[in-house]
């Protein structure tokens, strides 16, 4: 039995497997970035997986956003980068995430359900509106 | 000597420590980054239990300690947070155990793991957007490194107590 609790060599696999698979997805969400190399035009603010609010990127404002619990986030969009600076969030994992600009790129903030992503090119507005 | 009501006894007893357990985690503010994260002490339990009693011993403790911490300390939400996340390390776990690849370490890590990205899918549906596979990595890392602690508490705990002990206890 004791065979069965102590540490093998084949259990590396599984944390070599959880960083594979982690590298592939980080690798993959930087791809927008790569590909598409183009600042987008919208900032689109999702709560609880409903559209709150579409804003042009290009233009520097600062927006709260209510999350879930009555807790918010601190929108900042300037020089054409869009960024969330504060938030009432236990963990501050949104504040921390660099700012987006790209099309595809997204801050997420869990606890709140607040989505911010960037999308944009020419057709940002027809998309804002019709979905 | 078996006897139904010792073993009765004995899954209780630990049902009521692995809700401790979940009570605990729940102070600890660090394990608050996404709703319903948890480091998973409670799989300590269900670790202990299939090296030791065996899986349906471990399935039942496993499904009463969600349920009765959902009921007393959580709310919908976590309900289903805490139990996908905990059905799918189950699985995952249960299934590597026959495999006998793994040891202890590397069922708890995969299970540490599943559990994590089962949380990952019940967001994905609660929030909406597919973007939260962002999250992914944290996680897997997170499931991971508790895993392994998990596994060598239960294996240490094992140890110390004697697997036939266990067994005597509970049957």
């Amino acid at each position: 039995m004791n065979r069965v609790l102590s540490f093998r060599k084949t259990d590396l696999y599984v944390p070599a497997a959880a960083v594979f698979i982690s590298l592939v997805v980080f690798l993959l969400s930087s791809i927008p970035m790569l590909a598409g190399n183009k600042g987008g035009e919208w900032v689109v603010i999702t709560v609880s997986g409903e559209r709150y609010a579409v804003l042009p990127l290009d233009e520097d404002r600062e927006l709260t956003i209510p999350g879930e619990k009555g807790l918010d986030n601190l929108l900042v969009i300037k020089d054409g980068y869009a960024d969330i600076t504060e938030a009432d969030c236990p963990d501050k994992v949104c504040v921390h995430q660099k700012k987006i600009r790209y099309k595809g790129e997204t801050i997420v903030c869990l606890p709140n359900r607040v989505v911010v992503s960037i999308e944009g090119g020419g057709e940002g507005e027809v998309d804002a509106v019709s979905r | 000597m078996r006897s139904p009501g010792k073993r009765v006894a004995f899954l209780s007893v630990l049902t009521a420590l692995g809700m401790i357990l979940s009570y605990l985690e729940a102070l600890i503010p660090v394990f608050y980054g996404v709703p319903g994260m948890k480091a998973g002490l409670g799989n300590i339990l269900v670790v202990f239990l299939l090296y030791t009693l065996g899986r349906r011993d471990a399935l039942i403790v496993n499904l009463l300690r969600i349920s009765l911490t959902a009921l007393l300390f959580g709310n919908p939400y976590s309900f289903v947070y805490s139990f996908c996340g905990a059905a799918l390390s189950f699985a995952v776990m249960v299934v590597l155990k026959e495999q006998d690849f793994f040891s202890c370490y590397g069922v708890s890590m995969a299970g540490g793991i599943a559990h994590n990205i089962g949380q990952i899918i019940v967001a994905l549906f609660l929030v909406e957007n597919y973007r939260i596979i962002l999250y992914l990595p944290a996680l897997v890392i997170s499931g991971c490194i508790t895993g392994a602690g998990i596994a060598f508490i239960a294996a240490m705990v094992i140890k110390r107590i004697g697997r036939r002990n266990v067994i005597d206890m509970g049957t």
